[in-house]
């Protein structure tokens, strides 16, 4: 079964891999995570606001967001950003966004649906007196969230946060469809290159493997290490 | 925004005679929800088997289905589907390995199955959940009533758990149909790639993935109002879903 596997075809392309392939990958998790919290966060308080409108915007935002596949908001967002970007800037024509660009604002928009959620969570698990007593001191709702609300609410949420970073950094493989070179994107480009599908194939399952694994190990050594005795 | 618009696209006819545009885009969505339909079942038994080992008292139940669930939600759904797809056939001896590459409708079964296993993960989680928030005493009254341990999770524990579970079974439903779209990569006609061709056929590009979206979210609307109407009237009264 294994006598003619070509294990020197993963010792070739190991440089590709990784310092390509990888580094395209983790970037894009770490970019997207950061700017989908920021934004999640932000949906949250709009939904909490307590304003009507903003919330039911908000609301309606995660729902579709959450309803749509990751594959068909990859394409939408591809074709969109162009003629988006064309729009903010009052250019002639749709302006030409590298792939990673439109990678970057796919995940961030799409991810902000379910980092909100977790979010919102947070927020809703920090009890009332607390916003109530930082009113009674005086602090303006922005800096109640701010100094009182948010450090408690992401402490709280720290592990979940991590968690679905996790799953991003796997839905991240999904950009195969428009042929970029992620960690998988370019396994496979060797793959068919070399005709070795079945080695490069399961040397990317074992990596991606190997990294969720050790990746929810340390998330929940750190629940357990953080997690506040009440 | 310099796009020109053509809403009439849908009813023009679509290259390959075999009716419009919009008629793709229904093979499509059909495909689909047989597909999240087919891989859906494959969840439901294989994640009910482990979510009912990961709760049982043996070590080594516990172990397999740990293990199980370990395996199927640490790689992506894509490098899952890729390993069914492209590396088993080559690992099976080669008559097995030929038979499964010229076998008809071959993504259909590697995506229905591929999801299926990768979902089954996850409702697995959700029943152990179920059956870990029953309160002790159900597990030792059916023992004390002489239920073996088949017969009470038959009986006793199943029933109550699958109702208790009804909510996150939706999403994990509606995660299913979506997950889907991945197996466009293997060569799938589903509702995302018909409109994926559609654009590619007729330079629409926002009219075919509006449609698409627009079956998507009926999709979603439609699950979500059965489910609950299903959960209604399965709902436990006295329990977090009960009224």
């Amino acid at each position: 079964m294994f006598a003619n596997f070509d294990f020197d075809v993963i010792r070739r392309s190991l440089g590709y891999l990784f310092l390509d392939g990888m580094t395209f990958t983790l970037t894009l998790t770490a970019l997207s995570a950061l700017g989908g919290i920021i934004f999640g966060t932000l949906i949250a308080l709009m939904r909490l606001s307590g304003f009507k409108l903003l919330g039911r915007i908000a609301g309606l935002y995660v729902d579709f967001m959450r309803s749509l596949p990751l594959v068909l908001v990859i394409f939408w967002f591809y074709f969109l950003v162009p003629y988006v970007g064309q729009w903010v800037t009052g250019a002639s024509r749709p302006i030409s966004v590298g792939a990673f660009t439109s990678a970057l604002v796919t995940f961030i928009m799409f991810e902000a649906a379910y980092f909100s959620e977790i979010m919102r969570a947070g927020i809703q698990s920090i009890s009332k007196g607390q916003p109530a007593a930082a009113n009674a001191l005086g602090l303006t709702y922005a800096q109640t969230m701010r100094y009182v609300v948010l450090p408690q609410a992401f402490r709280n949420m720290l592990p979940v946060l991590l968690t679905q970073t996790i799953v991003l950094f796997q839905d991240t493989s999904l950009v195969y469809v428009l042929s970029m070179p992620d960690f998988l994107g370019a396994a496979s480009k060797v793959a068919q290159r070399d005709g070795r599908l079945v080695e490069m194939y399961l040397f990317a399952a074992v990596v991606y493997f190997t990294v969720s694994c050790a990746a929810s190990f340390a998330v929940r050594r750190l629940q357990a290490r953080i997690s506040i005795v009440r | 925004m310099n796009y020109n618009w053509n809403w009439s696209i849908f009813f023009e006819p679509a290259p390959g005679g075999t009716g419009t545009y919009f008629d793709m885009l229904l093979r499509g969505l059909w495909l689909t929800i047989q597909t999240g339909v087919f891989a859906w079942i494959i969840a439901l038994v294989f994640g009910s088997v482990i979510g009912v080992l990961r709760t049982l008292p043996s070590k080594t139940a516990y172990w397999i289905g740990f293990a199980y669930v370990e395996f199927f939600r640490n790689m992506p759904l894509l490098v899952q589907l890729f390993l069914w797809f492209f590396v088993l056939p080559e690992l099976l001896p080669r008559s097995w390995g030929l038979w499964l590459k010229q076998m008809p409708h071959a993504p259909f079964y590697t995506a229905a199955i591929g999801i299926g296993l990768f979902m089954s993960a996850r409702v697995a989680v959700q029943l152990a959940a179920g059956i870990a928030s029953l309160p002790r005493g159900q597990k030792q009254a059916a023992t004390a009533l002489g239920l073996t341990t088949l017969q009470s999770y038959r009986y006793v524990l199943l029933p109550i758990a699958f109702r208790i579970i009804m909510p996150p079974l939706t999403s994990e439903f509606l995660n299913t149909i979506k997950n889907t779209a991945v197996a466009i990569t293997i060569g799938l006609i589903e509702l995302t790639g018909q409109a994926r061709s559609m654009q590619e056929f007729s330079f629409q590009v926002f009219e075919a993935f509006t449609a698409a979206t627009v079956m998507y979210l009926l999709i979603n609307i439609i699950v979500v109002t059965g489910m609950r109407f299903l959960e209604r009237s399965l709902a436990i009264p006295g329990y977090i879903t009960g009224k």
